[in-house]
């Protein structure tokens, strides 16, 4: 579905991507994980062409989209759910969710996503008319995550969804995580979290320094040696 | 009380072509956080078209719809080629500042150029449509009713538009936090190019009206004018649209009852005395909110 291939990335003079190459299958959850600065968010945001790649290709089921307008690529099915959420925080929940089906104009898909985002996150229909600032980051975060499936994406890609939530909660996004994937939607996952990332994905990338380090199934990556040092506390 | 109710209505009236002016200012300072000075000059550019179409003779309605279009779309292309480049190169944002300065004066000169319009004041025609009306000693011009009438109108349209429909609904996300409203799929430098449409296109109505009113045009009409509304979007809270609308009419009532009770020289800087005491009061302006800043 998704395949990068060779890509390069600098910010000024700092060589942030270093010709990495990842593929994404139909329906597999992949996650990407990796320390601080490895270039864990600079691969999503390249991909969703919030930054600028500087060679390599980028292509959705075979379609070209590298350096495409980023408005343009979301259309094409590839949506992001930022880290850091970025929700709109003087703007109802209804409407950050209207925002994330700005790309869609058929009036009965956005009613069915939008009645997805509620059977998938209860509390935000509770929460219709409150404005996002005024959310919890628990809620913010599966504000992000419903926001980002309103525009019926092919691949969702999530950064940190994790990042500053109590560990009950983490535990119940991830749950949600799955349920999004058995729906049918591909998922690709940076975590800071590799346990609970390498848990649920089917496979996965180490990202050390902007160079892939190690990939493969991620159940045996849980086990491999290198990566329970460095990522999984021993 | 005559006298007192009379330079009230006069800066009502005044005051709501300000506050279509103000929302200009305000509508590109929510988008980015930018003080577009060449505002005025826009505002002088739609007052000019007018003159030009009547002059040729195409009616005054086709006239203002003319001029309409054509500010709108000035305004939308001086954002493309000045400030549009330097949006792309992450410049400073005083550098954005002073272009617009200098696209102010680029535009009120070449309109006073011997062979565009030239300098001197020109007569304006007039928009006292009907007859005036009197009600006990207070007379209020036609055209007086026509630009208190028309603002009032063109105002509700614009703040139906930002709160009510799709295209709104995106420019409130830019406004907020344009690298999330990429993500969402919003074409930013669309938003961008119709926010400017929009503020032109009031400048160039507030143009006509006020023209129409004071049934005079002169290029360099526009910076003090355009001034004045900057400061009444200040007053009213900048970035806040009924913000620039109260803040017009506190600006156009002062000046009025200033200009019968202390003298018409008075009248002028009354706009940045009244902003000076606002904003020792309240730093945001009426209906800002506390420190405006990108989240």
């Amino acid at each position: 579905m998704l395949k990068v291939t060779d890509l390069n990335v600098f910010y000024g003079p700092i060589h942030a991507l270093k010709g990495i190459s990842l593929e994404v299958n139909d329906g597999e959850i992949v996650t990407l994980i990796g320390s601080n600065g490895a270039g864990k968010s600079t691969t999503l945001n390249t991909i969703t062409g919030l930054v600028k790649a500087a060679s390599g290709s980028i292509q959705l089921d075979g379609t070209e989209i590298a350096n495409m307008a980023p408005h343009k690529i979301v259309q094409l099915g590839i949506s992001l759910s930022p880290e850091g959420r970025e929700v709109f925080p003087a703007l109802t929940v209804e409407e950050n969710l209207r925002l994330g089906a700005f790309t869609r104009s058929s009036k009965g898909e956005i009613e069915a996503n939008y009645q997805r985002a509620y059977d998938l996150f209860p509390r935000l229909k509770e929460r219709i008319k409150q404005t996002a600032g005024t959310l919890s980051g628990g809620e913010q975060q599966m504000l992000a995550i419903g926001r980002a499936l309103m525009s019926s994406p092919k691949i969702l890609l999530l950064d940190e969804p994790s990042m500053g939530l109590a560990p009950n909660l983490v535990l119940m996004i991830f749950d949600l995580i799955r349920s999004i994937n058995q729906q049918g939607t591909t998922i690709l996952l940076i975590e800071q979290n590799a346990n609970m990332a390498l848990s649920i994905a089917n496979r996965a990338y180490v990202l050390e320094t902007g160079n892939i380090s190690l990939s493969g199934d991620a159940h045996e990556l849980a086990r491999d040696d290198r990566v329970r040092r460095a990522y999984l506390g021993g | 009380m005559v006298t007192f109710l009379g330079a009230t209505i006069n800066g009502l009236v005044l005051g709501m072509a300000y506050a279509l002016i103000a929302v200009g200012y305000s509508l590109v300072f929510g988008i980015l956080r930018l003080i577009n000075f060449a505002h005025g000059s826009i505002y002088v550019f739609g007052a000019y078209m007018v003159y030009l179409f009547v002059s040729l003779q195409v009616g005054l309605f086709p006239s203002i719809l003319l001029a309409i279009l054509l500010a709108g779309l000035l305004a939308l292309l001086v954002d493309k080629i000045t400030l549009e480049p330097l949006r792309k190169k992450n410049s400073m944002l005083i550098s954005d500042l002073i272009t617009t300065v200098g696209v102010s004066f680029i535009i009120q000169n070449v309109l006073s150029v011997e062979k565009v319009f030239g300098s001197e004041r020109k007569v304006f025609p007039s928009l006292n449509l009907f007859s005036n009306i009197t009600i006990g000693h207070i007379t209020i011009q036609s055209s007086q009713i026509i630009m208190f009438v028309v603002a009032l109108l063109l105002l509700l349209v614009l703040t139906f538009i930002v709160n009510k429909t799709k295209i709104g609904l995106s420019m409130r996300a830019t406004e907020q936090n344009s690298r999330a409203a990429k993500l969402m799929g919003i074409n930013v430098n669309f938003v961008i190019s119709f926010t400017f449409f929009l503020g032109g296109a009031s400048a160039a109505i507030a143009g006509a009206l006020i023209c129409g009113y004071y049934q005079v045009i002169s290029p360099t009409m526009g910076s003090l004018i355009g001034l004045k509304a900057f400061a009444a979007a200040v007053v009213g809270g900048i970035g806040i649209l009924h913000g620039s609308v109260v803040g017009g009419l506190v600006v156009g009532v002062c000046e009025c009852l200033a200009a019968q009770y202390l003298g018409s020289n008075v009248r002028d800087p009354m706009a940045f005395v009244i902003l000076i005491i606002i904003l020792i009061i309240k730093p945001n302006g009426l209906f800002g909110k506390k420190g405006i800043t990108k989240v």
